[in-house]
């Protein structure tokens, strides 16, 4: 595991949701870059979602890759595409499937927060 | 048309490049070998097939092996297996690798660089380490902040993607069972396949759940294995089979940074691969593409345009990619049923394609195609390299 600080895994120790957003042409985009996707710019800047989103892909894990998920399977894990864009992988509550509109909250696991969706309310 | 006259005088001043001798170990559990006794066995079926000695070989394509992270591998086998390159090196882009590694050693040989390319990879996957060791090691391929921690792992970001996809698609777990089984008869018929015994459609389905919708037997399995060629300025005696086109495409690293599912960057290599080769589709007549799980297979061939999007398993059912059919899948088994040691499980297919054109599949041997189309991906669809390989008489 990265000692090296990172703004998503930090934000979601402090229970936020945070994503990569272009300064120059306003494009969000997923996961960690050094320039933008859309227009190459170097100037990109960590924002916080609301959290909302729409669950893309879900699989319920049977098989954990190591013994500190052992305990928790089944588990759902999901890629969602949140309403500002970008898509993130989290787990979610059993059920879980496409095309369901959730909502993000966390859990620790072995010390770390992780993501978990939820159906939002509506 | 000045332009199209420079490109053909251009394409005349490189060399052809001949795949003139194939060789693999047998794959499954090879307790007492490690990565370079692997890699050795292969690389001398590879140039005894090839009529080839060890002074012959100028140049030197490894593969990587996570049980032997060595900073140089290809120094560290060419010392080993008695080679002295004046070219050489390791690479690495996951199950890409080998099909990667062949169309280098074919620009290679094509600008004259080197005369006779040994691309080489084994890996003792299975007996080398703990099997969650493994998991973990290839799970690494995920985002280390965003994916990883979830305690996802290779069948799971594949899980995830099949459920994408066959929502999109209409294709069914029964379509996936399918290319399951059609890769366990072809391994049947390969005295070196690792799994070798029959299974149902039926059988799929009741296997235990990975990570839905993928079933135990929708993923290949953890082998130990060496495969090797050698690629040659030469065609070498008898049939001879020369790479005549190849591309690659690499997107994304993370299905979390897939944009598009229905175009992953397969359809964009295999198209700079068909161009490059001046051949089209319908004119492939054997296929070797990578199946690392039966979604693989299926998204693969349908990205690649030989089949209707959520249609591929029609052509398990129709016979189609039968060992006798227009278009022949895989007939070693595929890394489902032959199996998967990492790089050297990614050559099989390749392998394969060349034995079947030159008529040395033993009792696998069907109508040797003319022109067989190979496709790899590493990652998660996230690299590709597709390759074109076609058969001549000398």
């Amino acid at each position: 595991m990265s000692a090296i600080p990172h703004p998503f895994s930090d934000g979601l120790t402090q229970g936020l949701l945070r994503y990569q957003r272009c300064d120059d042409c306003g494009r969000s985009q997923s996961l960690t870059r050094l320039a933008c996707m859309h227009c190459g710019s170097e100037h990109l800047a960590w924002h916080e979602a609301t959290g909302h989103g729409t669950v893309v892909a879900a699989s319920v894990v049977s098989r954990a890759p190591s013994d500190s998920f052992r305990p928790l399977v089944p588990y759902t894990l999901v890629l969602v595409e949140l309403a500002e864009g970008p898509r993130v992988m989290g787990h979610a509550m059993p059920g879980a499937a496409i095309g369901d509109q959730v909502k993000a909250g966390t859990f620790e696991h072995e010390r770390r927060s992780l993501l978990r969706f939820s159906p939002s309310a509506q | 048309m000045p332009r199209a006259v420079a490109r053909h005088g251009a394409r005349h001043r490189m060399n052809t490049a001949y795949i003139t001798g194939v060789g693999n170990t047998r794959f499954g559990r090879l307790e007492g070998l490690g990565p370079l006794d692997l890699m050795g066995q292969a690389a001398s079926q590879a140039l005894a097939g090839a009529r080839l000695a060890r002074r012959d070989i100028d140049g030197l394509l490894c593969g990587y092996a996570t049980t032997l992270p060595h900073l140089m591998l290809s120094t560290l086998f060419a010392e080993r297996f008695g080679l002295q390159p004046q070219y050489g090196h390791g690479m690495a882009l996951g199950g890409a690798t080998g099909a990667a590694m062949l169309m280098l050693a074919r620009d290679l040989v094509r600008v004259g660089r080197c005369r006779h390319v040994l691309v080489v990879a084994g890996e003792n996957r299975l007996s080398g380490q703990a099997r969650d060791s493994a998991i973990q090691t290839l799970a690494q391929v995920g985002d280390p902040d965003v994916e990883v921690p979830n305690g996802a792992s290779v069948p799971a970001y594949y899980a995830l993607l099949a459920s994408r996809y066959m929502a999109a698609t209409g294709l069914t777990l029964d379509d996936l069972a399918q290319f399951a089984v059609l890769m366990r008869d072809n391994a049947m018929r390969h005295p070196d396949a690792h799994l070798q015994g029959a299974i149902t459609a039926a059988d799929v389905a009741a296997s235990k759940p990975i990570a839905t919708p993928l079933r135990l037997l929708d993923c290949c399995p953890i082998s130990d294995g060496g495969m090797a060629f050698v690629v040659s300025a030469t065609p070498g005696d008898g049939v001879a089979v020369s790479i005549v086109g190849a591309g690659q495409a690499h997107q994304h690293q993370h299905l979390s940074a897939l944009d598009d599912q229905m175009a992953s960057g397969a359809s964009a290599a295999a198209n700079r691969a068909f161009a490059e080769a001046g051949l089209a589709r319908s004119d492939i007549d054997y296929l070797g593409i990578y199946d690392s799980f039966t979604i693989t297979l299926a998204m693969l061939l349908e990205e690649t345009g030989f089949a209707a999007r959520g249609q591929s398993a029609a052509g398990v059912r129709d016979g189609r990619f039968a060992p006798g059919g227009r278009l022949p899948l895989n007939t070693h088994g595929g890394l489902l049923s032959f199996g998967h040691c990492g790089v050297a499980g990614g050559m099989g297919h390749a392998v394969e394609a060349v034995r079947q054109m030159r008529g040395a599949a033993g009792a696998r041997q069907g109508r040797a195609p003319h022109h067989a189309f190979v496709h790899a991906d590493g990652g998660v669809l996230s690299s590709h390299v597709s390759l074109i390989l076609s058969r001549s008489l000398p």
